[in-house]
């Protein structure tokens, strides 16, 4: 237990002022960036008039553009951080989501948001070739863009003013790296969206984190029935498979209602990444080894703020700032199962 | 003078068992089905494709199509399209997740519910399609992104998230063994796949709706000279659709123990692509539900066959789109030397 404390330090410590054992304490996603948000110089919440600087907040209009569709479980928690910065700094925000994973949309609506001249914009980068050229064009009209969950490796090449999100390859890693100490050889790497980056990365960075024994199977996310046949075959035709990863609760959800029917009498090991308040009762009781969480209220939340203080301080962050991959255990999940119910966690 | 004579004879020629047989539409589903089967029986035959377990595998999740291409078929057989099948599982699934989760509704009057909301959802399609005189491809393709936008929306409103699990609600209820209890390995969707199908097909076969059906397809003009109340024909039929959209939903959700917005996606192409493999005519008036049956069957074995030949999955959409193809080529192949051998 004690080591298991100690690699969490060292994925999350050496980019992070505060512990993750504090981090919990201090209550939540909300607290502690509110405390964040002291540390960047500006504290009064929702005043909107308030605060000198070089504009009011009031007059401070940011748009956000991201991959992910507003249906996206993930996506959702995300937005409630941009909603909640909203309130907090009294500024006006436009979020713009497609309603499928479709790059051409994705890059009208940015072209859209910067037609519209605003005080800055939050973007993700799914796809360098898209939408890098787009941040480059912002930044050069002026607008300051900061990066959040996708674009980890290519947000100062295209001028972006910060990064919020998950090392995704390096989440895999440690993901990989705990199943192996559990004694985990064989896994399956279940992708409820195949052709997306990111799980792509997740998946691959498991492979080589677990030593190589992980086979990769594209399950149908929008079927749960699918996704619960289609994993029990899989085990049947690897019946050495003793771990298995979900991408996300769109696999887990229907998985752990038939998981004891598969479990091999307890000696399959089962974990994901990202959190559902499912999930983590079943962290909790044992059900499920770990869930990882990238924090994703943050990486809508913090890219308002850093935007806010910039527009009116000229005040911003210098690096990339990681929001994951932050380890849940039993040990820590009863703590955010009310937040993960309320679509904060 | 002659010459009609024979004409007259010739259409009142008698017909073999056989040739009748042949020339029903759902033949060459049977055929595709058997052809799909024995390609799976052979190449992954020997990694569990054959075994109990397996089957159970892809019969629930051809059972589960299947439900909602029987009255999926019959509409089209009627000359109606519903495009909004799809999202009515996912809306369907969060009425009854957000009764439970958020409200804390007892599971029945959550079911009870989201049926009622189907069968309006399907009551306005038909309205509308009737009154409008738009083509209910259209209509209802409106309501496939109305109804997808307005359960993310109402599930971001009330809940914040686009998940609900529904915890212990389907624990010890009878509603739970009924909609996803399983005997030994099959589970209940079966059962109401085969229920659906037996209960379509002698309306189609045997009851005066069923005539209706195929005559508001057929000519809805002479039908309705006929005196066939060709609107409560299709009305009735688009309220079947959306409610058989919901009894899918509520298996899911009891299945899975969880509802998303985003279930459901792509059935609605499914299930009219289950019809149309099984003989259902795009343009209506002809078809079987026997044969939506055997399309979804083969939808089912093609959809988790893969999994059996251990093939990467990455092919998986390949894979799947090419043996449907090869089944549809092979039930035309079927049809046309039914019909052309005289």
């Amino acid at each position: 237990m004690t080591e298991a404390k100690t690699r969490d330090m060292r994925v999350l410590g050496h980019r992070r002022a505060f512990s993750r054992r504090a981090f919990l304490k201090a209550g939540g996603a909300g607290l502690a960036s509110a405390a964040l948000l002291g540390a960047a110089g500006c504290g009064q919440e929702g005043s909107g008039q308030k605060g000198g600087g070089l504009v009011n907040r009031g007059d401070i209009r940011l748009e956000v553009v991201t991959h992910i569709p507003a249906s996206d479980p993930f996506g959702a928690i995300v937005q409630t951080g941009t909603e909640q910065a909203q309130k907090d700094m009294g500024v006006e925000v436009n979020y713009r989501a497609p309603d499928t994973y479709d790059i051409p949309q994705i890059q009208k609506n940015f072209e859209a948001a910067i037609a519209s001249q605003p005080n800055g914009i939050s973007a993700t980068i799914p796809d360098e070739n898209a939408i890098g050229p787009l941040v480059k064009k912002a930044v050069n009209d002026g607008i300051p863009v900061v990066i959040h969950n996708g674009g980890l490796d290519f947000w100062e090449k295209y001028g972006a003013l910060n990064f919020v999100g998950q090392k995704e390859f390096e989440g895999g890693v440690e993901a990989g790296k705990r199943m192996a100490e559990e004694g985990v050889k064989n896994a399956l790497c279940i992708n409820h969206y195949q052709g997306q980056l990111q799980l792509d990365q997740r998946c691959a960075g498991f492979t080589k984190g677990l030593g190589g024994g992980a086979k990769e199977i594209a399950v149908e996310g929008e079927n749960p029935t699918q996704v619960q046949n289609a994993v029990k075959t899989a085990l049947r035709q690897n019946p050495d498979t003793d771990g298995m990863l979900s991408l996300g609760p769109t696999s887990v959800l229907p998985l752990l209602n038939i998981f004891n029917s598969i479990n091999k009498g307890g000696s399959l090991k089962y974990a994901t990444f990202d959190l559902a308040p499912e999930v983590l009762k079943a962290v909790r009781d044992g059900v499920l080894l770990f869930a990882i969480d990238q924090q994703p209220f943050l990486q809508g939340y913090l890219p308002i703020t850093f935007l806010t203080t910039y527009t009116q301080y000229r005040v911003s962050p210098v690096t990339a700032v990681p929001t994951g991959p932050l380890f849940v255990t039993k040990d820590n999940a009863q703590q955010v199962i009310k937040l993960s119910a309320e679509g904060v966690r | 003078m002659t010459q009609s004579t024979t004409e007259v004879k010739t259409r009142v020629r008698d017909v073999g068992a056989l040739r009748r047989w042949l020339t029903r539409p759902e033949l060459a589903a049977v055929g595709g089905a058997i052809l799909v089967f024995a390609f799976f029986a052979l190449v992954a035959g020997d990694s569990g494709f054959l075994t109990g377990a397996g089957t159970a595998s892809y019969l629930e999740v051809a059972a589960q199509l299947g439900i909602v291409a029987v009255p999926v078929a019959m509409l089209m057989i009627a000359g109606e399209f519903d495009l909004s099948v799809g999202s009515m599982v996912g809306a369907a699934g969060m009425i009854i997740g957000i009764a439970i989760g958020e409200i804390g509704w007892p599971l029945w009057a959550a079911v009870l519910l989201s049926f009622v909301v189907a069968l309006g959802v399907g009551f306005f399609n038909g309205y509308v399609v009737i009154k409008t005189g738009l083509p209910s491809f259209i209509v209802t393709l409106g309501m496939l992104f109305a109804l997808r936008g307005l359960t993310i929306g109402f599930a971001r409103l009330l809940t914040g998230r686009t998940q609900i699990g529904i915890g212990d609600a389907s624990a010890d209820s009878v509603l739970t063994s009924i909609f996803a209890g399983s005997i030994g390995d099959f589970s209940a969707s079966i059962l109401w796949w085969l229920a659906l199908a037996l209960l379509g097909t002698w309306v189609l076969q045997r009851t005066v709706f069923g005539n209706w059906i195929f005559g508001a397809g057929g000519d809805a003009i002479a039908a309705r000279n006929v005196g066939v109340p060709v609107n409560r024909v299709k009305i009735s039929l688009f309220m079947c659709t959306a409610l058989s959209a919901a009894l899918l939903a509520a298996i899911q959700v009891l299945d899975a123990g969880s509802a998303d917005v985003l279930r459901g996606e792509l059935v609605e192409l499914q299930a009219i692509a289950a019809a149309v493999i099984g003989g259902v005519l795009l343009t209506g008036g002809y078809g079987s539900v026997v044969g939506a049956l055997f399309g979804a069957l083969i939808f089912g074995m093609v959809q988790q066959g893969i999994f059996f030949t251990g093939v990467s999955t990455d092919w998986f959409q390949v894979f799947v789109g090419v043996m449907l193809l090869v089944a549809v080529l092979f039930n035309n192949f079927i049809r046309k030397r039914a019909s052309e051998a005289r």
